[in-house]
């Protein structure tokens, strides 16, 4: 491990350095350095087996990194692990309560493990149950609740000690809409407040709505690391125009036209690639007007993010 | 708060074992299982020999009860709980390793402790009270300390099958209630038979609970009192000291 110096303050809520992790000799984890600011909602994304979570493992001391460094809140997750955890909650993908715990038990336990006074535990145990829609559950075993009950109780418990630095890895994966749209309003409400949230997902949805800036991981490297408009307006592409005509009309005579690469229907629209906007949309007027056709919509979408993240994670599964 | 102060990892290690005690030692069957076990192997065995007596058939009873019991749940905590992604979420916990060891041994420490008071019950129902109570509490409680440690220390093989370490746990304890004078005196043993009872650290609580029961001794209580310490001391340290190297291998 490379040697840090202990401070308790500082710009970055995280600072990861070459951080490595071999496992039967293949590298999960190769080299990995970023930075996340204080106040900041980093994003994390990458398909699977990319080595997200075996990242996400090293920051928060659950496994011991083979190289590299990680400081959390200033402090070196490996030589200090008991005052960096002290700062920050975890939000792991498998939600873990104890299932044969009360959710009120499940929480107490959480503040027995962070040290913290027994009747401020319970004043905020139940802030945070009624916040999060389970107050009249805390007294029920965790096997009888629901997947979006259990995830909102881990985020309860991942939040009873007030961290200034929340991991959540898929926090809202396979939920209601009830319990993705509470966990995220919730998440929006805490980054105001001053949390640091490092968020792993596969939502680029929710990474671009919800991040400052993303990190994309690729076999164990990071690929890219900026704002999500940057991001999307880096990668070189073909460009997208959707038109909508109110007649029918082939592929075949769309895709014959000047500037146009592919044409492919979806639904009542026709998405064009094009590495020339104006040559195809001049083109599609003047088809339109050929034909006879009206045209209802015509639209040239920016990139996603999710485009981004296949151009640069493409041929991984 | 210094979260790294011995005293607040100690009142977190306390967090531990009340959640331990709550999830698997409060349980009808682990309760029936601890007591029952060693019942039925005694009861076998003085059936069949029938000229045994009660002094020494309780302090034989005595003897498994506290050894089977410390070791019964305790190993397989931890796989369980690997297995349960709930391991993860300690490990995440501003505690050490030795925190997190400490507070499954305490909690195996009460239970056993709770449920030794059962043989010692039935001793004293059955006219053979304890001679030395105070050396027998001593030994019952290093005993504890001591087979809790040892339980723990099996549970170290970086698995989350808590089969495994079952198979593990069964194919070590039961030779060795063979070669600690719970059956046969020790110095009834042949010469290899002593030389390995020497070994366990049960032989020295069957010694003791033989001398606070029978007023009998193989060896001085003041030294089966020192090896228990001895043993509790070894295996704790070389399981918390394991259970850092090999925790990475059950995640």
């Amino acid at each position: 491990m490379d040697g840090v110096q202990e401070r308790d303050g500082g710009e970055y809520a995280i600072e990861a350095a070459g951080l490595r992790k071999t496992f039967n000799g293949v590298a999960a984890v190769d080299g990995v350095s970023f930075s996340v600011r204080r106040g900041e909602v980093f994003g994390f994304l990458g398909p699977n087996g990319a080595g997200k979570t075996t990242t996400v493992r090293m920051l928060t001391g659950v496994i011991r990194p083979d190289g590299g460094s990680a400081r959390i809140l200033g402090h070196d997750i490996v030589r200090a692990p008991v005052r960096a955890k002290q700062g920050f909650g975890v939000v792991p993908e498998t939600a873990n309560a104890y299932a044969d715990l009360t959710a009120g038990q499940n929480l107490m336990l959480v503040a027995g493990l962070y040290g913290l006074d027994r009747s401020k535990a319970e004043r905020r145990a139940e802030a945070l149950l009624s916040a999060l829609g389970l107050f009249e559950r805390q007294d029920d075993r965790v096997q009888g609740f629901s997947k979006g009950m259990k995830q909102r109780l881990i985020l309860a418990m991942a939040l009873l000690h007030e961290p200034d630095l929340l991991f959540l890895d898929e926090p809202t994966g396979g939920l209601d809409v009830q319990s993705t749209h509470l966990i995220l309003s919730m998440l929006r409400d805490l980054n105001a407040a001053g949390t640091t949230i490092f968020l792993t997902t596969h939502n680029m949805d929710e990474a671009n709505r919800l991040c400052d800036r993303v990190a994309i991981m690729r076999t164990g490297r990071i690929v890219a690391l900026d704002a999500p408009e940057r991001l999307k307006m880096a990668i070189e592409r073909l460009h997208t125009v959707e038109v909508s005509f109110d007649g029918r009309v082939e592929a075949g005579a769309l895709a014959a036209l000047a500037g146009i690469v592919s044409a492919d229907r979806e639904g009542d629209r026709w998405v064009i690639a094009t590495a020339d906007v104006d040559a195809a949309v001049r083109a599609l007027v003047g088809f339109a007007g050929a034909e006879g056709l009206r045209i209802v919509r015509l639209n040239t979408p920016a990139p996603t993010l999710d485009e981004a993240f296949l151009r640069l994670t493409e041929g991984t599964g | 708060m210094n979260p790294e102060h011995p005293f607040e990892q100690m009142r977190r290690a306390l967090a531990i074992t009340k959640k331990d005690i709550r999830i698997y030692y409060a349980k009808g069957p682990v309760v029936i299982f601890g007591l029952f076990m060693p019942l039925f192997l005694f009861l076998a065995f003085a059936v069949g020999n029938r000229g045994l007596s009660v002094p020494f058939l309780v302090s034989g009873l005595l003897a498994m009860t506290l050894f089977f019991t410390a070791t019964a749940v305790s190993p397989v905590i931890q796989p369980w709980e690997a297995q349960a992604r709930t391991l993860e979420r300690l490990l995440a916990a501003p505690i050490t390793m030795r925190t997190l060891v400490a507070g499954d041994m305490l909690a195996s420490l009460v239970f056993t402790l709770l449920i030794a008071a059962v043989p010692v019950g039935i001793g004293c129902a059955a006219g053979a009270p304890p001679l030395h109570p105070l050396t027998l509490f001593a030994g019952i409680v290093l005993g504890a300390v001591c087979f809790s440690a040892f339980g723990l220390l099996l549970s170290t093989p970086p698995t989350n099958v808590p089969s495994n370490v079952m198979m593990l746990s069964s194919l070590v304890k039961f030779p060795l209630i063979f070669i600690s004078g719970v059956f046969v005196p020790v110095e009834e043993l042949p010469l290899w038979g002593q030389a390995l009872a020497v070994c366990s650290p049960l032989t020295y609580f069957t010694d003791i609970a033989r001398y606070a029961l029978m007023d009998t001794h193989t060896f001085p209580v003041f030294a089966d009192l020192a090896a228990l310490a001895g043993f509790a001391l070894l295996f704790g340290a070389v399981a918390m000291a394991l259970h850092e190297r090999t925790v990475g291998g059950r995640i």
